[in-house]
């Protein structure tokens, strides 16, 4: 794997123009210092929560490994070997901000001290970016409110992924998040948590209330990870556990909510009224919560108890919840599957208890719970075995004892061409121009690749009018095409200092690691004595295969 | 693995036959894989060598809510009719809107359901519903109806060959095409605009030496990455160099002509009427004459929440050359037999007049257009309230019962248990047949 120095180039010609480019990337050095000693300084590990790290005995961190190595022993599965760092960041630029490193990133990365932890110093880098506060709070949302446009005039989605990605910027715990959701008042334009509220708002019936029976569904699922919105129309004919009256009983915590002038408010004195299978007349229902009703606190309106109780530290389902979610969305698969249908009385899957009850435990800190899913022996698992003749099993993968191999989501392969095809990270520094190119376009492309919607982790592949955009499409062709503007291919083919420096930087570009020899071999072979137009073409033909290679598209 | 997980809102699903069935198929070994290969795909092939049934669906989608007053349920002379008037048709005792001359005149052809009763009133809902049978829930998505058929009917055959071009199309299509949902994104409906502009992306933007080099630098990253990875990762997971090679078919196929209308007689192509839906009409026949399964074509416009009259009066001129010619091009071509042609819509408009002279939405009874296929034609199923007042129609008719319908006739079993990824079997339709159409 190690890759040998580059060949001395072989033309006089490449010499004189390996010494400019030298020379250009001297200045842009000298440039950039500046902004590179800036994101060197925040690169500055921050401490794991205090109860991560236990002044003696084993970390939380090395327990959680430790149940998971004992269930491979167990299972006689073998774990798959540590993956390599750029993967690991790789992994964690595509969870949270939607795109892979840039070139630039990687770069900075690369000169981190040896010492310090590359995951945890990766994290401090990315919590402070925009770009994950704005990408989390949109795959976030997903569960609380879906993509629909939802009702006119009295919902905007677009306002409650920004609040959330203003929560997100400074950590705010996750009890407080859910808390404002679910309990929030005012009207959607100047308290944009309103909006989880008025989605269920339904339009053109006149009464202008939420319908409590979707944020009942909602609130199970996304907040307490059960489906108990399967009970609405009768009881659970699986087991004895769930009676149509849990559903209602937890929707009338949203029955007396209404929009008024001054945006939504409680009506106290209305009750709510439900049909249920086999009776001719309505039931008054009373709002109780579906179970650990202990947990209720007395005073406040319905929403503010609700909110609550499911926020309460002593609230399992809660912290399971959000740890399988999170989990999911770092590791392209939840715990456990469907991500919101976690059995309440176990058996849970292994990790899951440890890590619900240090995040109950720990505030609620996403922060830090990102951190230690992240720092677990799954997380660090490769996705290939070392020895092709033992290949990854199945068994690895379902355990995690490998990393699963999942399908980046429509607007992750977006953000990876367009990342690809830029040296700098492309973000809220980004030239504005750059920046409304890249809604506009992606938002297009998302359009035609596919968006799956809420359907977070519905596994799709395989689709002719995907290959065909990455194949023959405009978004692609206009990213690698020469232009030595704008396009990174064109710029590696005539600055760097050799072949094989500049396929080293293509594969850095947009698959995160090096090429192996053989791969190194063939594509050189591609821009060897090739000069001018012939090779600003060659080196877009590398970029092709890269961005269609199944690697590009896939989590790996 | 078996879970015992709480049961759906969807009919009777928690009956012990069906785990029964559900257990045969995991010990026949299909455990988890018989929603990607389904028996019933044996099943239709042997129908499909018959050549009884029939083998394609045509959807004329009308987005936005197509007023039934104005189309194929009029009241003329009633309090709901402001003035729209009736024509009578070549159907018996079927009047439908005068803004439908051409259609009235081929109603024998067809028959129309005037009792299309559903529980969703809001678009994006009721799209969903109409186009899947099932409403809206979370956690899930469930496939439309052309989905369905390219998952349970064999891969279409064509001269002998099997067809190079995908086998579900949504022409013109909306914000809300056809999905694959849990069946998979690959049978999504492959989207195409007006059939004026060519198909996007299959055209390889470099000459035959750069396009032969690429895919030789592909196959280099492929060894490479399946290098140490599961063994059948590609065949049972990315599926990506089998998308390749298929788009790759698709972009020299001769069958991409099936898409373009430039080669049809001008006469024709006159015939469906100089709008983007008349063009999608007409590629809609060349696609089916092809092997298409399903092919959609939106005509968007329809919500006419602001005078409803003129609104509908502008569609109407649209969509009546346009479904008319495709009757007749369907029948010319002896194809109508084989082909169910279904326009439909996400429901019907308020019986009253709102202040802006608009209707509203109405999912208590409105029309759906069934014909071809072998489906009995020339009759009016339902009746809406003449008066307004009443939200329920007589003789109702639910959307899932127009999906087993259809599904039915074309050799589908709709009872059939899929496995979901969600855990649970749910069958392909919950509907009933309408026996009247059969």
């Amino acid at each position: 794997m190690e890759s040998s120095p580059p060949p001395l180039p072989s033309q006089r010609f490449r010499w004189l123009r390996a010494f400019l480019s030298l020379g250009l990337l001297v200045i842009a050095l000298v440039l950039s210092s500046v902004v590179i000693s800036r994101s060197l300084n925040r690169i500055e590990p921050e401490p794991l929560p205090s109860r991560v790290i236990p002044a003696e005995g084993l970390s939380i961190l090395e327990r959680i490994d430790r149940e998971f190595e004992t269930a491979w022993e167990k299972d006689q599965i073998e774990s798959a070997p540590e993956a390599d760092e750029l993967t690991l960041i790789r992994r964690l630029s595509l969870a949270l901000t939607g795109a892979p490193p840039s070139l630039e990133e990687i770069q900075q990365f690369q000169q981190l001290p040896e010492l310090a932890d590359p995951v945890q110093s990766w994290l401090d880098h990315l919590f402070d970016d925009p770009r994950y506060h704005q990408y989390f709070a949109e795959r976030l949302a997903r569960a609380y409110v879906g993509v629909e446009p939802g009702p006119f005039l009295v919902y905007r989605r677009r306002r409650l992924v920004n609040w959330l990605a203003e929560e997100l910027a400074v950590n705010r715990p996750y009890d407080e998040i859910v808390r404002s959701l679910v309990a929030s008042e005012g009207l959607w334009t100047t308290h944009p948590e309103a909006n989880f509220v008025t989605v269920a708002i339904v339009d053109g019936d006149g009464k202008n209330r939420p319908d409590p029976i979707k944020l009942a569904a909602r609130t199970s699922r996304a907040f307490l990870g059960v489906s108990l919105d399967c009970m609405q129309c009768h009881d659970d004919k699986f087991g004895d556990h769930w009676k149509q009256e849990h559903f209602h009983e937890l929707a009338a915590f949203y029955a007396q909510t209404e929009m008024g002038l001054t945006g939504l408010r409680e009506a106290r004195s209305r009750e709510y009224e439900i049909e249920l299978l086999g009776d001719t007349e309505p039931t008054q229902m009373s709002p109780r919560p579906p179970f650990r009703t202990e947990l209720l606190p007395d005073i406040g309106s319905r929403r503010e108890r609700l909110a609550q109780w499911i926020t309460h530290e002593e609230n399992e389902a809660f912290a399971r919840a959000t740890v399988n979610r999170v989990w999911g969305l770092l590791l392209g698969r939840p715990l456990t599957s469907p991500v919101d249908d976690i059995a309440l009385e176990g058996p849970y899957p292994v990790g899951l208890e440890k890590m619900a009850n240090l995040f109950r435990r720990e505030n609620h800190n996403l922060q830090g719970l990102i951190r230690v899913i992240a720092g677990s022996t799954a997380f660090h698992r490769a996705s290939a075995s070392d020895l092709p003749e033992s290949p990854i099993t199945q068994a690895q993968e379902q355990a995690w004892a490998a990393f699963p191999i999942t399908p980046l989501r429509s607007e992750q392969v977006a953000g990876a061409v367009i990342q690809s095809s830029s040296l700098q990270a492309i973000d809220h520094s980004s030239h504005i121009i750059h920046r409304i190119r890249r809604f506009g376009e992606t938002q297009d492309f998302v359009k035609r690749y596919g968006d799956q919607g809420e359907a977070e982790f519905l596994e799709t592949a395989g689709t002719i009018p995907q290959r065909l955009l990455l194949m023959n499409g405009k978004f692609v062709a206009e990213r690698t095409q020469p232009n030595p503007i704008m396009n990174s291919a064109t710029r590696l083919a005539n600055y760097s200092p050799s072949d094989e420096a500049a396929i080293d930087a293509a594969f850095l570009a947009t698959l995160t690691r090096k090429p192996t020899l053989a791969e190194k071999a063939h594509f050189a072979s591609l821009l060897s004595d090739k000069k001018g137009k012939a090779r600003e073409r060659a080196m877009e033909d590398v970029y092709w295969a890269l961005i269609n290679s199944t690697e590009f598209s896939w989590n790996r | 693995m078996e879970s015992m997980k709480p049961s759906s809102l969807f009919g009777d699903c928690g009956t012990t036959a069906h785990l029964t069935r559900r257990h045969l198929f995991r010990s026949a070994g299909l455990a988890g894989l018989s929603w990607l290969t389904p028996l019933s795909q044996q099943l239709a092939l042997g129908a499909e060598k018959t050549g009884k049934r029939p083998r394609s669906l045509i959807v004329l989608w009308l987005q936005g809510g197509a007023s039934q007053l104005e189309t194929f349920d009029p009241h003329p002379g009633g309090a709901v009719s402001y003035g729209s008037s009736a024509i009578a048709t070549a159907a018996k005792g079927v009047q439908i809107g005068s803004g439908l001359p051409l259609t009235a005149e081929r109603m024998d052809q067809v028959s129309v359901i005037r009792s299309v009763t559903s529980k969703e009133g809001d678009h994006a809902r009721a799209i969903y519903n109409t186009k899947t049978g099932y409403r809206p829930f979370p956690g899930i998505v469930h496939p439309s109806i052309g989905a369905v058929l390219s998952h349970e009917l064999p891969t279409p055959v064509t001269g002998g060959q099997p067809l190079d071009i995908p086998t579900h199309i949504s022409i013109l299509p909306s914000a809300f095409p056809a999905r694959g949902g849990y069946l998979g994104a690959r049978f999504d409906a492959f989207q195409v605009g007006d059939p004026v502009n060519p198909v996007a992306d299959v055209r390889s933007r470099v000459d035959d030496d750069r396009a032969q080099r690429r895919m030789e630098s592909l196959d280099v990253l492929e060894n490479s990455f399946a290098r140490g990875r599961l063994p059948d990762l590609e065949a049972k997971r990315t599926l990506h160099r089998a998308a390749i090679a298929n788009a790759q078919k698709m972009m020299t196929s001769d069958q991409l002509s099936a898409f373009n209308i430039e080669e049809r007689p001008e006469g024709e192509r006159k015939a469906y009427g100089d709008s983007p839906f008349g063009r999608g009409c007409l590629a809609a026949l060349g696609l089916i004459e092809n092997g298409v399964r399903c092919v959609e074509v939106t005509l968007n416009g329809w919500d006419t929440h602001i005078n409803n009259h003129e609104g509908h009066a502008k569609q109407n001129a649209i969509l009546d050359p346009a479904l008319s010619a495709l009757i007749d091009g369907l029948k010319e071509r002896d194809l109508y037999d084989d082909t169910i042609l279904l326009v439909g819509t996400e429901f019907g408009r308020t019986p009253k007049l709102n202040v802006t002279e608009g209707r509203d939405h109405w999912p208590h009874g409105f029309s759906v257009l069934l014909g071809g296929g072998g489906l009995r034609s020339g009759i009016a199923i339902g009746e809406t309230d003449p008066s307004g007042e009443k939200d329920d129609p007589a003789e109702p008719v639910r959307v899932e019962d127009i999906h087993a319908t259809v599904l039915h006739q074309l050799g589908v079993d709709y009872e059939y248990e899929l496995d979901t990824p969600i855990g649970r079997p749910l069958p392909i339709s919950e509907g009933r047949r309408i026996h009247q159409l059969l």
